[in-house]
């Protein structure tokens, strides 16, 4: 299909599907065996300026917006999800600090990360706050010299892999969610070390581990905007990156799919390809139509994003929560025709459809979107009304 | 101080057809890339650059299409590129190559070192970077697999051999000719393709270039291409069946009939 794109988004594409097929594939089962971090191909990534897609241009970026760091994500994931993530972990980790930094931090922290020398990381979960985001507990005490943090992250995509981390602690806990800040802290700071790496399902290449603060000092200037601004300023990451994780989704539904066609073109039962059966062309043509689909909307919320436009909560949500749910009906219904091959690990579709079950849970489940969306929804009904 | 890289656009494939009736080569359908040895020639100039300074310049002598994989070879990292074209430099062999290279070349001014891959795909005589060692008068170290060390008056570099490799070392300015063991060739990067797409790539014709045109071209070729044939495959292919043993008594019979043994 035609989406209009320009040159540069079109140079930007065929780039990140060039370093996917021939850096990628022949390593990617490898790295999700060993749950290997792939340094390698980040080196790769930074060498060819796919961590500038996202920065602007005065910080040694390319200035391109939500759409262009789509774009990489979903070419990326159509070959391995979990390198998909670890790329996109740090555009998580970096747009707070773009959108509502002060100067003199810009000039401090995105250079580096445009350059692709170190990775961010964005870091609100905790064990007793999920969904419930608003519950946690790691607290900034205000001290001389600075904030103090005390409290445990967990399941911090890029956890101690990055060099920059966007942190959220209370810095008044009496106000809950109002209390709440964002600091910017780095790796090598005392009082910060990491935690349990965890063992996960799919985008095993990816590195998921807990963030430990034991009375760690934050400069005073690392605390991005205001004290109580850490919630709101998140709300607002979150709707601006979810489309990243719904191009995620569909570069991760778009490698099921072309798996599928290519085995089942040259799998022979009954005398016929595979791929001759009525039944199993109309699973094809379903898996097709709603990649396309889901990639559409994405594309539609990730320009809502990039147009100025103030609030995008329901577009973003919208793309999020569709392209997670194709990502994880085509990957399965690649595995179903693969049959038992399909099953196996020397198959890519098996691990496709592992990668593809995280898109439905981070974040923001599916679940959570939903509700966002019906509140969208009440709350422009009672606004006409 | 420059670095000059040799590139050379080939066939994209080794698969090339030659026609029967004008023994030339086929080139209609087929992508052409570059040389794929001069790839590793260029990313040693890029990471020589990067740990030193400098600038990598590319230049190639071959048809206008050519610029195109010069305007590559800036998305790859080079700084400059010159274009060596002129209809009088068609037909050249590699000595008519390598004398309109080497006068370009002490055009570009300075330089300290100068990189070719280890030979073409197309023409596959490797002697292009020995001929330009010569007629620049500059040392010569030819199928590099590591440069060991460099500064800006001296080389030394690990070259193979049949049995093994030797370091040499050298003053420079010379000519390396470089295997593809020295290094894995980067993609190109965002900026370097926005770079390729500006960059102004100079042509130099004959007149430009300044060089001795009965020493360019057909005219300063001492080789001439007669005939060009396939190889006669004589090869047979015979596979012996049964235990190991029966197969050893099998192969050592058939040897033996041969008249091998």
């Amino acid at each position: 299909m035609e989406y209009f794109i320009t040159e540069q988004q079109k140079t930007i594409k065929s780039l990140a599907r060039r370093i996917a097929e021939e850096r990628i594939l022949p390593v990617r089962a490898e790295l999700d065996e060993k749950e290997e971090f792939p340094w390698t191909i980040m080196k790769d990534l930074a060498d060819a300026d796919m961590f500038r897609v996202f920065v602007p241009e005065q910080y040694e970026g390319l200035g391109g917006g939500c759409f262009e760091l789509c774009l990489v994500a979903e070419e990326l994931s159509r070959v391995c999800s979990g390198i998909a993530v670890s790329y996109a972990a740090t555009a998580l980790g970096s747009f707070t600090l773009m959108d509502y930094g002060s100067e003199a931090q810009k000039r401090k922290f995105l250079p580096a990360i445009a350059a692709g020398a170190k990775l961010a990381a964005f870091a609100l979960t905790e064990p007793t706050a999920g969904s419930d985001a608003g519950a946690i507990k790691t607290t900034a005490e205000k001290v001389e010299g600075g904030y103090l943090l005390n409290g445990t992250k967990q399941f911090i995509t890029n956890g101690g892999e990055a060099e920059i981390y966007t942190v959220i602690a209370l810095t008044d806990k009496s106000k809950g969610a109002r209390g709440a800040s964002s600091f910017l802290v780095e790796k090598g700071t005392p009082g910060f070390s990491f935690g349990k790496k965890e063992k996960k399902m799919g985008i095993r290449s990816s590195a998921t581990r807990e963030l430990v603060f034991r009375n760690c000092l934050i400069p005073e200037e690392n605390i991005i905007s205001k004290p109580g601004m850490g919630f709101i300023m998140t709300m607002k990451l979150l709707d601006r990156s979810r489309p990243g994780v719904a191009a995620q989704a569909v570069g991760v539904a778009q490698g099921a799919l072309e798996a599928a066609v290519e085995y089942t073109r040259q799998r022979i039962q009954f005398g016929h390809p595979l791929i001759s059966l009525p039944v199993v062309q109309d699973i094809l043509a379903d898996m097709a139509i709603h990649v396309e689909a889901a990639r559409a909307l994405v594309y539609a919320a990730a320009r809502t994003v990039d147009s100025g436009a103030k609030d995008f909560t329901e577009s973003s949500a919208m793309a999020k929560v569709f392209a997670s749910d194709v990502a994880m009906k085509v990957t399965t219904d690649a595995v179903q025709v693969c049959g038992g091959a399909g099953y196996m690990r020397d198959y890519p579709v098996e691990k496709m459809m592992r990668d593809a079950k995280i898109t439905q849970i981070y974040e923001g489940s599916n679940q959570v979107l939903r509700n966002a969306i019906s509140i969208e929804l009440r709350k422009r009904k009672a606004k006409t009304a | 101080m420059n670095i000059v890289v040799c590139l050379k656009q080939v066939p994209g494939t080794a698969d090339v057809k030659i026609d029967p009736q004008t023994n030339n080569l086929i080139r209609q359908g087929i992508k052409n890339t570059i040389n794929p040895f001069d790839t590793y020639a260029l990313e040693e100039g890029v990471r020589i650059r990067e740990r030193h300074g400098g600038k990598v310049i590319v230049i190639s002598m071959g048809p206008p299409q050519a610029e195109s994989m010069l305007r590559e070879a800036i998305s790859l990292g080079a700084d400059e590129a010159v274009l060596l074209s002129d209809s009088t430099f068609a037909g050249a062999d590699t000595w008519a190559t390598s004398y309109t290279l080497a006068t370009a070349i002490k055009k570009l001014g300075q330089y300290y070192v100068v990189i070719c891959g280890r030979q073409t795909l197309d023409g596959d005589t490797g002697q292009v970077g020995p001929e330009l060692a010569e007629m620049l008068e500059v040392p010569l170290i030819t199928y590099v697999s590591k440069i060991e060390e460099i500064s800006d008056v001296q080389i030394r570099a690990r070259r193979m051999i049949d049995e093994g490799h030797e370091v040499i070392q050298a003053p420079l300015p010379a000519v390396i000719t470089v295997t593809k063991e020295i290094n894995v060739p980067r993609l190109p990067s965002l900026r370097g393709i926005a770079k390729s797409k500006s960059a102004t790539i100079p042509v130099w014709n004959l007149q430009e270039l300044g060089g001795d045109p009965v020493r360019v071209g057909l005219s300063g070729s001492f080789t001439r291409v007669v005939k060009i044939f396939y190889p006669q495959r004589n090869r047979q292919a015979r596979i012996f069946q049964g235990d190991l043993g029966n197969q050893v008594d099998c192969l050592v019979d058939e040897l033996k009939s041969a008249g091998l043994v």
